[in-house]
């Protein structure tokens, strides 16, 4: 049997498939608690990536007619992005482990040859301290590359940097799923 | 849904089959490969289930040849394939969503300034759905090859852009199909980026002359292989 099919870049083109909508996971009518996740990306030189697309995906709640679970959203001219979905809940683990809530990220852009796969956690969330993910990142500063920070009620944010920047600021955990 | 949440993990990706993040002769890739290794990450529920897209969110747009009833300049073609898993398993309705540029090398995008003619009858973005067998279909425009500045007198082959959800997330592929004979392909950075030549070699699509419509357009085959899982999950 062939193996999987080779992975190639999304381009700078990719808008062409661009729903501005998909970025709001809550537009179906889901019910649950709103949050934003907003963020930006950037590159090793410090420059904003102005032409990614940005994927999140959530297991919990569970996707139905009325949530995607999925959401996409380009960076901007200062490469931010945001979403608008419903706060995961936690989501069984190995084991008999419980994993803290987390969205799974993934980067498309100009450049990456295949998606960069990361996690945001809510920094705070006391089930932090138990999830196997962010137990097996012994650096904390790296560990914090994970965890997004409240700016406020229901809102989060997470930075995300592609390479350790220019003034020494902490490459992003990325992922090899 | 439950069954769903103890489905097996994917298995990894053969060696040589997947280009690296750092490839020295794209240049795009220097600033925004990452430079620490990847943390392992083994597959949970996160990674082993993924979205679902429905028509009725999400409606299919088959034919990229036309605007409004209006028919796009250019070659005009049927392109069709089957989406299986790595054990031969078709991967049934499943989203498959198609991006391109237009005859003349153009994307309708804002970003792309090659001095080549916009066409108002084509706008470059399909989506389709697999059927029970995986088999997918659209039908559009052959797409131009296109200048770009990766380095001197850079240009792509002809080329269509796909993405793919398949199963689960950790399956989620995007990839580009080329067209058979392109001599294009061999000065490609992209493309080569591919180790494994027989790999590379499955982005190509072949000329397919049952789906070829007589007086109406040429047929191309392109069949996807999404990744495989560990084991298989028990049957409900």
């Amino acid at each position: 049997m062939p193996s999987a099919t080779s992975s190639q870049t999304i381009g700078p083109f990719w808008h062409l498939i661009e729903h501005p909508e998909w970025a709001d996971l809550t537009r179906f009518g889901a019910a649950g608690s709103k949050v934003t996740l907003s963020g930006s990306i950037t590159d090793g030189d410090g420059n904003p990536v102005t032409d990614a697309a940005v994927e999140l995906w959530q297991s919990d709640p569970p996707s139905d007619e009325s949530f995607p679970g999925f959401g996409r959203c380009r960076t901007d001219q200062r490469g931010e992005f945001r979403f608008t979905t419903i706060k995961p809940g936690p989501v069984p683990g190995r084991g008999n482990a419980q994993q803290a809530p987390h969205f799974a990220i993934a980067l498309h852009a100009r450049g990456l040859l295949k998606a960069l796969m990361t996690r945001a956690y809510f920094e705070g969330d006391p089930l932090n301290e138990t999830d196997q993910l962010l137990s097996a990142v012994e650096d904390p500063r790296r560990r914090g590359t994970l965890l997004a920070r409240p700016e406020g009620k229901d809102r989060w944010r997470l930075d995300i940097r592609l390479q350790r920047g220019p003034h020494g600021e902490t490459e992003t955990v990325f992922l090899d799923i | 849904m439950q069954g769903e949440r103890e489905a097996a993990p994917f298995r990894p990706y053969p060696p040589g089959t997947q280009p690296a993040y750092d490839v020295p002769g794209y240049g795009s890739t220097h600033k925004r490969h990452p430079q620490e290794p990847l943390v392992q990450l083994p597959h949970t529920v996160t990674e082993s289930i993924g979205p679902h897209f429905s028509s009725a969110h999400f409606p299919p747009i088959p034919d990229l040849s036309l605007v409004d009833g209006k028919p796009a300049l250019g070659e005009r073609i049927i392109v069709h394939g089957r989406i299986t898993d790595e054990d031969g398993r078709p991967v049934s309705n499943t989203i498959v969503e198609i991006w391109q540029a237009n005859a003349s090398g153009r994307y309708q995008h804002p970003g792309d300034q090659h001095d080549a003619p916009i066409d108002p009858n084509f706008r470059g973005e399909g989506r389709v759905y697999t059927d029970d067998q995986g088999w997918y279909r659209f039908t559009s425009i052959k797409p131009g090859a296109y200048p770009w500045r990766n380095h001197h007198n850079a240009w792509r082959p002809n080329h269509i852009h796909f993405s793919f959800f398949g199963s689960g997330f950790a399956a989620r592929l995007i990839t580009q199909m080329y067209f058979p004979g392109d001599p294009l392909l061999a000065l490609d950075p992209i493309f080569l980026s591919i180790p494994d030549q027989g790999a590379r070699n499955r982005l190509v699509c072949a000329l397919d002359m049952t789906v070829t419509e007589p007086e109406w357009a040429l047929g191309y085959r392109f069949d996807v292989v999404l990744r495989g899982r560990e084991a298989t999950p028990m049957e409900s």
